[in-house]
């Protein structure tokens, strides 16, 4: 049984108070909090087995080694990847994105190749893929979104064509809560034989992703989205395209034998991974799966699904509450303007009351643009919230509306 | 944190609804852009300044209550006033927004003065600011906050 109450037990910064408030933490999409067991996690990782890896003979840089490759192992089974090579650790999405864009885009790419992305994309899968075609000569093509904040009808079979290279799409829209058929977007880029990457950033945390039955080329998340520690992220890749590409970033670990003269590169995935990496945070990554995994993502997106369907309840009866994003099947974010307020004037209000949400323009810009809005209030769920948190959240608003309507 | 109406006081509310000096100004020969890119708020700046002396000045565009409060209160004090004054006032403000002593008058602009014990509002408070400094150095990049 989904036991929301033990489940809260488990995040001891649930317990603090903010401004003198329990907290009420409604901005999971931009970071989810920490269970005690990723905190342990780390902790335990530096007061027992901290060594540097893949280098020492000595017993704790093969325990901190396990700990390490024992992870990836743990990636590779949440993500039902082939090989557990195919699992490169990186900073987060948008490193990961970004060595994506470096590596395969420069060495693939030619003038008038064009990479097509959506309306709806966080900027980190806009920006690197515009600093590639700057790069390259190619050309970047946008799916545009329609009212609902769905992908157009029609656009992306009209929009890939020969020249289309890579596919960039976002599987969960951070601004809009929207679910894209990626599927079906796979399967026509795969017509022309484009590549395919998919921003998981804000699917993991809410279903399972099987890249194996989804066929996508590449497959990027952040830890800290999915109650893991930041600064540790996956970037998945097919082998096949992994073993073409060249490295992202030279130095210790991605090579196999260095001379003045010659330089040879080590094997997947640590071709990738130049350096001493984030070991406390891959430990800890693997910490946060073992947790998704022991509540079940099905009972997860369940319980998400009940608060988004009571909040959408609410905020549709809220007189003047507009909200941005309203595709059937969303998952668990609540985009909203309140007529004659400025979202961040919600936002200091709702902080008073110890409710945080994020107001801003959630590195969406051009979905702003999309609605003609400066900024949206945003509150987005995770396993731990209640049902009574979002009748928080409205009380809150009334408060607003108090102070700003009246 | 303290009180929310220390932040939000009546004043503010009204030059929110109400804002002074707000739309295009004609013979403008001083503006400037202004961009909160934390918050999407953008602001337009224009002025007429004859002699050293700021003739008229009015603002365009759209941000949150504090942002638009401060303009508009802006507006109202720079009036008449020698853009060596102005510079005094931005001073000044800046020094009450950051929760710092000044020695400035700064008459009805002290309703603002709670935006001290809200760090993340302090550059609502301030971008009508900048851009004036913006505007009156007539730099033509759109001055941003961050
Ligand atoms: C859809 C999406 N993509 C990418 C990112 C970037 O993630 P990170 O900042 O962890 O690299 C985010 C984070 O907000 C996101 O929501």
């Amino acid at each position: 049984m989904f036991d929301v109450q033990a489940l809260r037990n488990a995040f001891p910064i649930l317990k603090r108070e903010v401004h003198g408030r329990p907290l009420v933490y409604l901005d999971n999409a931009a970071t989810s909090q920490k269970p005690r067991s990723v905190i342990e996690a780390e902790c335990h990782y530096y007061e027992v087995l901290n060594a540097n890896i893949h280098r020492g003979v000595h017993t704790l840089s093969q325990e901190a080694t396990d700990a390490f490759e024992g992870a990836r192992d743990k990636v590779r089974d949440f993500l039902n990847a082939r090989r557990r090579e195919e699992i490169i650790f990186t900073r987060g999405a948008t490193e990961a994105i970004n060595l994506v864009a470096h590596s395969w885009g420069r060495s693939q790419l030619k003038p008038g190749d064009e990479i097509l992305v959506s309306e709806m994309e966080h900027h980190a899968n806009i920006v690197p893929w515009q600093m590639l075609c700057e790069a390259t000569g190619a050309v970047l093509k946008v799916i545009p979104i329609d009212e609902r904040g769905a992908l157009a009808a029609g656009a992306v079979a009209s929009l890939i064509n020969p020249r289309t290279k890579l596919v960039g799409i976002t599987q969960v829209s951070n601004a809009l809560g929207t679910v894209n058929p990626v599927a079906e977007i796979i399967r026509l880029a795969h017509q022309v034989d484009a590549v395919v990457l998919l921003d998981g950033a804000q699917a993991v945390p809410h279903m399972a992703v099987d890249v194996t039955a989804l066929d996508c080329d590449f497959y990027v998340f952040s830890g800290h989205k999915l109650y893991g520690p930041t600064g540790i992220g996956v970037l998945y890749g097919k082998r096949s395209l992994l073993e073409k590409m060249p490295p992202y970033q030279g130095g210790g670990d991605m090579i196999s034998q260095v001379t003045f003269q010659k330089t040879t590169y080590n094997q997947l995935p640590y071709k990738f991974e130049a350096g001493t990496p984030h070991i406390a945070g891959v430990v800890g990554l693997g910490a946060a799966i073992d947790f998704v995994l022991s509540v079940g993502l099905e009972a997860i997106a369940a319980h998400e699904d009940r608060l988004l369907a009571y909040a959408t309840q609410q905020a549709e009866r809220f007189e003047g509450l507009k909200i941005i994003g309203t595709v059937p099947g969303k998952a668990s974010i609540l985009s909203f303007v309140l007529k004659g307020v400025h979202p961040h004037d919600i936002g200091t209000i709702l902080d008073s009351e110890g409710v945080a949400i994020r107001t801003g323009h959630h590195c969406a810009m051009p979905v702003m643009d999309h609605y003609g809005v400066p900024a949206t209030a945003r509150a987005s769920f995770a396993l731990y919230n209640t049902a009574e948190e979002v009748d928080a959240l409205f009380g809150a608003l009334r408060r607003v509306e108090e102070l700003f309507l009246k | 944190m303290s009180d929310l109406r220390d932040l939000y006081q009546e004043v503010i509310f009204d030059h929110n609804r109400h804002p002074r000096n707000f739309g295009p100004l004609i013979d403008a020969n001083r503006h400037a852009d202004g961009f909160n890119p934390l918050c999407g708020d953008r602001l337009t700046l224009n002025l007429r300044v004859q002699d050293g002396v700021i003739q008229d000045v009015r603002f365009e565009g759209s941000g949150c209550a504090i942002s638009t409060a401060s303009a508009s209160l802006m507006t109202e004090a720079l009036k008449g006033k020698t853009e060596a004054e102005a510079a005094v006032l931005f001073e000044g403000f800046h020094h009450m927004v950051m929760g710092e002593k000044t020695t400035v008058e700064l008459g009805k602009l002290a309703v603002l003065a709670g935006v001290s014990e809200f760090p993340a509002r302090v550059k609502c408070a301030s971008l009508a600011w900048h851009t004036l400094n913006a505007a009156l150095k007539n730099e033509s990049d759109p001055v941003s906050t961050e």
